[in-house]
């Protein structure tokens, strides 16, 4: 799963930095993700897993550092720009879903190409196509208030695929999750993301989801810990 | 007792030959050692001695002898015991990545390198596994995948929480 050297990454982080009032959460990270990988990053709390992964996602920006997206700079990007970028091509899982309550789970999932001005008609379609992909066709008109965690959770792993994204960011996705519900909706999550192509980076702090991923990418104290590991 | 209340419990399904019962042995705990058949067949006779398995069907088709064992109602009832009892929790103090660590910390050895390189070496482990119990579609299997990765996750979360301690007690000399 490794990619090989010679291939050109399609996302790379150059020296992150990025510090929270006098809080530094990011102090040099580096990292590459290649096309249709799956990334764990791992990490003890307060390592800049989190952060890392905001930024990459282009959701925070680094105080200094490049961000390079499919030989773009992200972090020269306008800002809506940058939205735009990211909304078309990146998907985003987080902890809890974050789900709009008032929303269904149809609406939820449609929402992101309703933004890139896509027809009702045609969101709603491929909203309905991702929830039967994702085997939670019932819960079309369902509002998340109703749903069981591992329900939530899928619905937001097909809200981040529906776009079509090259790459998808999670954070901690099962982490509110129960042993065998997290499971079942990691592999949802690596399924769907090896089904479309697109590349995974993942924040966990849970080594058997870290085991899913084809690698691992460990920080402490907000850099990535050098890969010299001898096997 | 355990092997042969393992074969029991394969033999709880219905008549088998000491082949299909290192087969059904071996598939049900992919993660242990594989049987030999000399270790079947003495375990074989070690439960016909006891009364708790009988001898079902013996046939023969042109190659040797071939005996087909059942469970009798005596070994049913030792199976059955079996199950119900508690196990032992495990002696894990003598794991040798236990006392490598602690050569290491008294010799003062870069144990730090150590406890992270074997991270990677125990990550790439449950990485193989989880492929593997990913294409498991067995119960049987996938828990005993299950059991190992469990167990693979403690020593992962044992050698991170002592690779935290050894870096703060460097940190603050």
């Amino acid at each position: 799963m490794t990619a090989a050297t010679t291939e050109t990454p399609l996302l790379s982080a150059r020296a992150l930095h990025k510090t929270y009032g006098s809080n530094p959460a990011l102090r040099g990270a580096s990292l590459d993700v290649y096309a249709g990988e799956a990334v764990a990053v791992t990490g003890p709390s307060g390592s800049g897993k989190s952060t890392l992964l905001h930024c990459l996602a282009g959701v925070v920006t680094a105080d200094t550092g490049a961000i390079t997206y499919d030989g773009r700079r992200l972090d020269e990007l306008a800002p809506d720009e940058r939205t735009r970028l990211r909304r078309s091509q990146f998907g985003l899982v987080l902890q809890f879903g974050q789900l709009v309550p008032e929303l269904t789970a149809a609406e939820n999932i449609a929402l992101p190409l309703l933004l890139e001005r896509r027809s009702r008609a045609s969101a709603r379609a491929a909203a309905e196509e991702w929830l039967g992909r994702l085997e939670v066709g019932h819960l079309a008109d369902q509002r998340p208030p109703a749903m069981s965690g591992g329900e939530a959770q899928r619905v937001a792993i097909a809200r981040a695929l529906v776009t079509s994204p090259r790459i998808v960011f999670a954070d901690e996705p099962t982490g509110a999750l129960d042993t065998v519900t997290g499971e079942l909706a990691l592999e949802v999550l690596l399924s769907a993301t090896r089904a479309t192509g697109a590349a995974l980076v993942l924040v966990t702090h849970d080594n058997r989801v870290a085991a899913a991923a084809g690698r691992e990418v460990a920080l402490r104290d907000g850099a990535v810990e050098t890969a010299d590991v001898a096997r | 007792m355990s092997l042969g209340t393992v074969l029991l419990g394969v033999l709880a399904d219905g008549p088998a030959h000491g082949y299909d019962l290192k087969k059904a042995h071996d598939e049900r705990f992919p993660a242990s050692k594989q049987l030999a058949y000399g270790q079947v067949y003495a375990t074989l006779t070690r439960l016909q001695r006891d009364g708790l398995v009988e001898t079902f069907e013996t046939t023969q088709s042109g190659g040797p002898e071939r005996t087909a064992y059942a469970i009798t109602e005596v070994g049913r009832v030792e199976l059955d015991r079996w199950l119900g009892e508690t196990e032992d929790p495990g002696p894990y103090a003598a794991d040798e990545l236990v006392r490598k660590t602690i050569t290491a910390l008294h010799v003062k050895s870069d144990a730090d390198g150590f406890l992270r390189r074997q991270r990677a070496v125990h990550l790439e482990a449950m990485r193989e596994l989880t492929a593997s119990r990913a294409e498991a579609e067995e119960i049987g299997t996938r828990v005993a995948i299950d059991h190992t990765l469990a167990h693979l996750d403690a020593d992962l979360r044992w050698l991170e929480e002592t690779r935290d301690r050894v870096l703060r007690t460097e940190g603050s000399r």
